[in-house]
């Protein structure tokens, strides 16, 4: 009943709030992020420098890491041009249907991948819809890159478009229009104006779509067929190592994911930092 | 160069923001698009812009369709409300672009182009700050480097939308004569939008005012003042006090008031409204004369003009009339007096069967000359 007491004790109860909360979120962070990360490093390099060498050097991780290079060569620029044409489309244009585009975009990341990857066998597979077809005319797509590729565009398709939509929703499309009144074709509006404008969303969006191209496992594994040297990426040729008991050469390729982590990590931090409020998810309210 | 819009239609979901609008553009003329938001004003804008077509109706240049030119096409500058400035750009490359941006068979040098926007900064005295960008400038440098920005590619129409929306009240006053100056000096077609009657009707050679998607009158400022065509027109350009009038023995008449004089309606119609300006209130009417018994309640001084709150019993209408602040003491005005008060001019619509306004039986009706005392 006394005011007085009642006004002190939720300043010391707020500072152990704080407290316990920060702890958490540390011990946290140390468990389930910080721990294995140093893990992947301490297990690849258990047996020195050379070994850890020497597993990369060979031909079957090499093999995997061209592909996975490949796979996401092919991939992010699909979806950067799938991206930046879908974001367009949601935010320039009024359509029957755009609100069952925009649930689409998002698919990728509601179904489980391995979801996804069986979708492209049944579709392309030897039993699969097309795939009696495809066989007649020598095309091979499952068990084979193209499948990999497939399975990766679908699965990072929502990045660009998700990084983009808000951030050209929020810059409206008055400058677009001023373009045009000032005599600049639909190539030169796009070029000197929209991309400008959406330049480091892009960067951030393709970065997030790479990292996730390279780590892919659940969709690739199923349309890979795990054929060594020919169809394992990088995560698949982790995972063999691992079941064939080789803990070394498993975390000495999953070592240089982690550092594609890192630095895909770090280059997202430098450009929040950099551009921030040109990032969608800081993307200034007025103007 | 003249336009002629024709019976413009135009329909978004749901509402329709152009119906029959038809309009000519003289060249070298000085044209304000007035109306609330959702007239349909910035509509008709952006089709003159070729931002949005209309549904029917044509737009003709000189005779040449000027629906089919598409819009980079139409040498049309154009200033958009919040400017578009592009924002990754400087001042210099702003107002370039529109150069920049030509095929390269009729794009000028690049010693031209670079005299042109030294000559256009001059122009809109934003000399020094070409290096900026549209972040580092005030609301009326920005709307300057946009209309610099809209004049290099040398446009035949200037189309302004709400061009001093966001700026404060002085900067807008300053900008406004600016504008009229510069539209003096090159004699160039200009229309604009806007929802402020002040400024069209202070800026513009002709007004159009809109009003749910139609024109209601076109004509110059002092006409669309002073012979509002419809009801609408009389109570969105400026304050306006609103009568009704019911025919009595005498004539129609409005608690002890009546329009002295030749009723052009000759007793058609049984009620009517009168639209009478603040301005147009006489505050001292001799008893001989009809007027309405007033009692004036407040007195509000806004600087060089006062605006008086005058209650009629006869009415149980409070009116507004505006005097001049030195008449305040010479008139004896104060809060509390009894004052018999008259119009001096007043615009009439008589309504039909269903109360609905007859426009087109508009009486301007004016107080016959007489010695006053």
């Amino acid at each position: 009943m006394n005011p007085a007491v009642g006004r002190r004790k939720p300043g010391l109860t707020r500072r152990l709030v704080r407290l316990a909360l920060i702890l958490l979120a540390l011990v946290f962070l140390l468990l389930f992020l910080v721990l294995p990360l140093a893990a992947v490093f301490v297990e690849a390099f258990r047996q020195g420098v050379e070994p850890y060498l020497e597993s990369i050097r060979q031909p079957e991780a090499l093999s995997a890491i061209r592909l996975t290079l490949l796979v996401a060569a092919i991939a992010v620029p699909l979806n950067v041009v799938f991206g930046v044409a879908a974001a367009w489309a949601m935010t320039r244009f009024e359509f029957r249907g755009k609100a069952l585009l925009g649930a689409l975009i998002d698919l990728p990341f509601s179904v489980s991948p391995v979801i996804s990857g069986l979708v492209y066998v049944l579709l392309f597979g030897a039993q699969g819809w097309f795939g009696p077809w495809l066989e007649a005319h020598g095309v091979k797509i499952i068990f084979a890159v193209p499948g990999l590729v497939l399975a990766t565009v679908f699965i990072t398709l929502p990045f660009v478009a998700r990084e983009l939509i808000p951030l050209m929703q929020s810059q409206g499309s008055e400058e677009e229009q001023a373009a045009r009144v000032l005599g600049a074709s639909g190539w030169q509006m796009f070029f000197r104006v929209t991309l400008p404008n959406i330049r480091w969303a892009l960067l951030y969006g393709v970065l997030l779509c790479n990292a996730r191209a390279m780590g892919e496992f659940g969709a690739v594994s199923v349309v890979s067929g795990h054929i060594r040297g020919l169809t394992t990426t990088m995560p698949l040729e982790v995972e063999m190592r691992y079941n064939e008991y080789d803990y070394v050469g498993a975390f000495a390729v999953a070592s240089l994911l982690a550092l594609l982590a890192l630095l895909t990590l770090g280059i997202k931090t430098l450009l929040e930092w950099r551009y921030g409020d040109e990032l969608a998810a800081h993307a200034p309210g007025g103007h | 160069m003249t336009l002629e819009l024709a019976h413009l239609h135009r329909r978004f979901a749901g509402f329709g923001a152009l119906d029959d609008v038809s309009l000519s553009i003289a060249p070298g003329e000085f044209l304000a698009l007035l109306g609330p938001s959702g007239s349909g004003k910035t509509t008709l804008l952006r089709i003159l812009a070729g931002l949005d077509y209309p549904d029917s109706g044509s737009v003709h240049r000189d005779g040449e369709d000027f629906l089919a030119t598409p819009a980079r096409e139409r040498r049309i500058g154009m200033v958009f409300q919040h400017y578009a400035l592009f924002r990754h750009l400087t001042v210099v490359e702003n107002i370039a672009f529109g150069l920049r941006v030509r095929p390269w068979r009729t794009r000028p040098s690049r010693a031209k182009i670079h005299e042109q926007v030294d000559r256009l900064l001059a122009r809109v005295q934003l000399e020094g700050l070409g290096g900026r960008y549209p972040a580092q400038l005030s609301g009326g440098q920005r709307q300057r480097v946009a209309l610099a920005r809209a004049l290099a590619v040398e446009p035949d129409m200037l189309l302004l939308d709400e061009p001093f929306g966001a700026l404060d009240a002085q900067v807008r006053v300053t900008l406004r004569r600016w504008l009229r100056e510069l539209h003096e000096e090159l004699q160039l077609t200009t229309v604009f939008v806007t929802h402020d009657q002040e400024e069209a009707l202070e800026l513009a050679d002709r007004v159009a005012v809109m009003n749910q998607g139609r024109i209601e009158q076109v004509g110059p400022p002092e006409q669309i003042y002073q012979q509002p065509a419809t009801p609408f027109v009389c109570e969105f350009i400026g304050k306006v006090n609103r009568v009704e009038l019911r025919r009595t023995g005498v004539g129609l008449a409005a608690g002890g008031w009546m329009p002295e004089g030749d009723e052009p309606w000759q007793g058609r119609y049984a009620k009517a409204t009168a639209y009478i300006r603040p301005e147009q209130l006489s505050l001292v009417v001799p008893p001989t004369l009809p007027a309405w018994e007033a009692r004036l309640r407040h007195v509000y001084l806004a600087g060089s003009v006062a605006h008086l709150d005058l209650y009629v019993p006869s009415l149980d209408q409070t009116l507004e009339a505006d005097v001049a602040s030195e008449d305040l003491s010479r008139l004896g005005l104060q809060a509390g007096r009894e004052l018999r008060i008259a119009p001096r001019s007043a615009v009439l619509f008589p309504h039909d069967g269903s109360g609905a306004t007859v426009d087109r039986e508009r009486w301007i009706w004016l107080e016959p000359d007489r010695v006053h005392a």
